[in-house]
């Protein structure tokens, strides 16, 4: 056979390939047993602990402190001091070159945090090396940029740092989002407590070891780790000037409860609802792979994924065809192996809840696929799933999932397109897929979301300010509009 | 015989009309009956201030610029009615002044505020201001016409419909207000101005889950619980100066949207 023939003969789709494993080394990791909670540049010995885990495998990983309002206490009384002595008033372009060298040492380290990433996150190797460690490291090379220059990104006014920022991550992207808050915090001279998200500790532990390389003054960043309990002390804290939390929207609003009348500035980064709209103009291959990666992506635990598709009825079964087509080369499995596409579901937890949803969706009428897997048999795994027939009242089109489920629901004309869209209390990102160049912008100026990616999806960079409209939250991350939320201007 | 002056009622200022409370509360306030809003009014407001906005949003800012100017000329013909509601001639004056400053931002805001963002891959992608959409204000006690003026005409310029609280004590310049906003060309709805007590109405706007945003500014350092409703919904909460003026007083009540779109041939 040649190889003409041969490529006419190959079926549209393979679905029985199968792949040697190629995993990625774990040894580049070495993990302590035991870790303390990182405070004035030293690690102090926490009172409680708690068992971090892999969710590809359940195996304990290591053991970290479980923050208590002492431990907190002892963190922002660092961060205090640091700001006090020196820190604050540290030239510009001194605390720039402590976030270029933060910059340069991730990117040497980088397959190192990519593989713990995927160690104790669950997120596929492939993204945690090509995604999350670069723009980590992009993000401090940036800000570290913005340092000396503050004065020129708000002409007129004068920048002075804020003092303790209080910092509260999630689990989705553990170093990337601990690179999100740091980088402009420290840029604008202040001193920072962070929380790691309880499930995913590690790589911020580790972090800390870049910042001792990086020889950053003790007490600059302090990380203490634990539940919601650790984070809502240090919300609670007397000793902070500014509160920056990434996650859901129910925690959000409690934390804005809290700070209510204490002066504290506050920026909200929450959940979302984005929908992913497809015209029947658009390049559909290349719009089927947007719509995988805008709710594959990270086994979907992306608080910007499109986890609504809206199509237009006249391409909506082709699309769901190929759609569907495209599921089933999706590869599950092991977050080391460099194949995998899909990893594991982050915690116990979150498995329960997207489990929980997808049972209403059924419930509540809405046609369910997934295409044939299989899953391993310990850890945490949910298959990539589409749910076709969805009326927007049903919940899986209105509460975020937070896992790789699409709900699929048509329009017919552009309005309804926006007005589908905007249905929801969230307004964190968008989608558009066509091949007009003045409908992109028509809809781009009526989708009320912070983020509106045409003919992409699931794009990021330090330069790109991102942030929610609605109940997504308040304050931009990244970009010019980055630094603000970490300033005072004085009169 | 002398001859009897006929004697203003003072009301609402809801969608482009002039209704009484519909709870038909009066309080008295500078030697008048004005109008107590209630609980409804402040949902007729919000529902008014909804509905007007994306037309607002959607004007040109050359537009909105021009409109907000024609504000400053009907607030110019009637100084002498203004000063005798606030503290004088200088202070309309300043007034009518903030408003043209503003008025000249409207076209100029997106190029300050926004702009292109060199992200390193091949894609354009750029940062646009939009409004938060309806703005809750309570407007401080004093001045009484400046400092509405101050709080109102920020939200207003960024694209946003406003439900504004008028000064408690002295609410008579925010009701002549009304009626120079009622003669120049801002569309109805987009400015709605309620008199009455604001320890009733702040709780009911910092809590409506159909309001973006709310300037404290008239609370004064007694805004916790409002703060607390005000999360709600996720509320941006501003704690306006009852004299400031600048563009940042602007982009408080403003949304940044970012649009990435690949660059190929």
């Amino acid at each position: 056979m040649t190889d003409i023939e041969r490529k006419r003969d190959r079926t549209a789709v393979p679905t029985d390939w199968t792949y040697a494993p190629a995993p990625e080394s774990r040894d580049l990791v070495r993990l302590r047993e035991r870790y303390g909670h990182f405070v004035g540049g030293g690690w102090i010995e926490p009172a409680d602990t708690y068992a971090t885990i892999s969710p590809s495998t359940e195996e304990t990983l290591a053991t970290v402190g479980q923050g208590t309002a002492e431990d907190v206490d002892r963190a922002v009384a660092a961060a205090r001091a640091a700001f006090a002595n020196g820190w604050s008033s540290l030239p510009g372009s001194e605390r720039a070159k402590y976030l270029f060298r933060i910059a340069r040492l991730l990117q040497e380290r980088s397959r190192e945090f990519a593989v713990l990433e995927s160690l104790n996150g669950g997120k596929p190797i492939k993204e945690s090396r090509d995604v999350d460690l670069p723009l980590a490291a992009a993000h401090f090379f940036y800000y570290a940029g913005w340092a000396d220059k503050l004065e020129y990104a708000f002409p007129n006014r004068r920048p002075a740092p804020l003092g303790v920022a209080a910092q509260i991550i999630p689990w989705n992207f553990p170093l990337l989002m601990l690179a999100w808050k740091l980088a402009p915090a420290l840029a604008c001279g202040n001193t920072v407590v962070l929380k790691p998200a309880e499930t995913t500790p590690l790589t911020a532990l580790l972090f800390c070891d870049v910042l001792r390389q990086a020889e950053l003054p003790p007490g600059v960043v302090n990380v203490v780790t634990g539940d919601g309990r650790t984070g809502a002390a240090l919300v609670e804290h007397d000793g902070i000037d500014k509160v920056a939390f990434t996650g859901s929207t129910e925690v959000g609003k409690s934390i804005q409860r809290q700070l209510a009348g204490t002066g504290k500035k506050l920026t909200l980064e929450l959940g979302g609802k984005a929908a992913n709209i497809v015209f029947d103009d658009c390049a559909l291959d290349q719009a089927v792979e947007g719509i995988v990666n805008g709710i594959y992506f990270n086994q979907g635990h992306v608080c910007c994924a499109g986890s609504r598709l809206l199509a237009q009825e006249s391409i909506h079964e082709p699309l769901v065809e190929k759609l569907k087509k495209r599921l089933e080369t999706l590869r599950v499995g092991d977050p080391l192996d460099k194949n995998t596409d899909v990893g594991a579901i982050n915690s116990k937890l979150q498995l329960e809840r997207i489990t929980e949803l997808v049972e209403a969706g059924k419930e509540e009428g809405a046609e369910i696929f997934q295409p044939p897997c299989r899953l391993p048999e310990k850890g945490y795994w949910f298959a990539p799933t589409v749910f076709t027939n969805v009326a927007q009242s049903y919940r899986i089109a209105q509460e975020e999932i937070f896992g790789p489920v699409l709900s699929v629901l048509t329009f017919r004309t552009p309005e309804e397109a926006v007005e589908k869209a905007n249905n929801t209390p969230y307004g964190l990102s968008a989608g558009v897929w066509t091949e007009k160049g003045s409908r992109i912008l028509w809809m781009a100026q009526r989708l009320r979301a912070g983020v509106v990616w045409a003919n992409t999806f699931n794009r990021f960079d330090p330069a790109s300010p991102f942030g929610g409209y609605k109940e997504s939250g308040f304050g931009r991350e990244g970009g010019l509009h980055g630094l603000e939320p970490y300033l005072r201007f004085e009169e | 015989m002398s001859r009897l002056p006929v004697k203003k009622t003072y009301k609402l200022f809801i969608g482009g009309a002039f209704p009484r409370s519909e709870s038909g509360r009066t309080l008295e306030a500078e030697g008048q009956n004005v109008a107590r809003g209630s609980r409804k009014d402040v949902r007729d407001a919000v529902k008014a201030a909804r509905a007007a906005q994306p037309g607002w949003g959607a004007a040109t800012a050359y537009n909105r610029g021009q409109v907000l100017y024609r504000l400053a000329e009907m607030v110019e013909s009637r100084v002498p009615e203004f000063a005798e509601l606030c503290t004088g001639r200088t202070e309309v004056e300043r007034a009518i002044d903030r408003i043209v400053w503003y008025a000249g931002w409207a076209d100029k805001l997106p190029q300050v505020l926004g702009g292109s963002n060199p992200v390193a891959g091949p894609y354009f992608n750029f940062t646009v201001p939009e409004p938060t959409g309806v703005v809750a204000v309570l407007a401080p006690d004093e001045p009484p016409l400046l400092g509405l003026v101050t709080r109102l005409v920020p939200p207003l310029v960024g694209g946003n419909a406003v439900v504004a609280v008028a000064s408690e004590t002295r609410p008579l310049a925010a009701i002549e207000l009304a009626e120079a906003i009622a003669t120049s060309d801002v569309p109805d709805g987009v400015v709605n101005l309620l008199t009455g007590l604001r320890s009733e109405l702040g709780p009911v706007l910092a809590s409506h889950m159909d309001v973006n945003a709310i300037d404290l500014c008239g609370a004064g350092g007694d805004s916790a619980e409002l703060e607390r409703a005000a999360a709600d919904n996720v509320k941006r909460v501003v704690h306006g100066r009852a004299d400031a003026q600048s563009p940042w007083e602007i982009s408080s009540f403003l949304e940044l949207k970012t649009v990435w779109h690949p660059v190929g041939r």
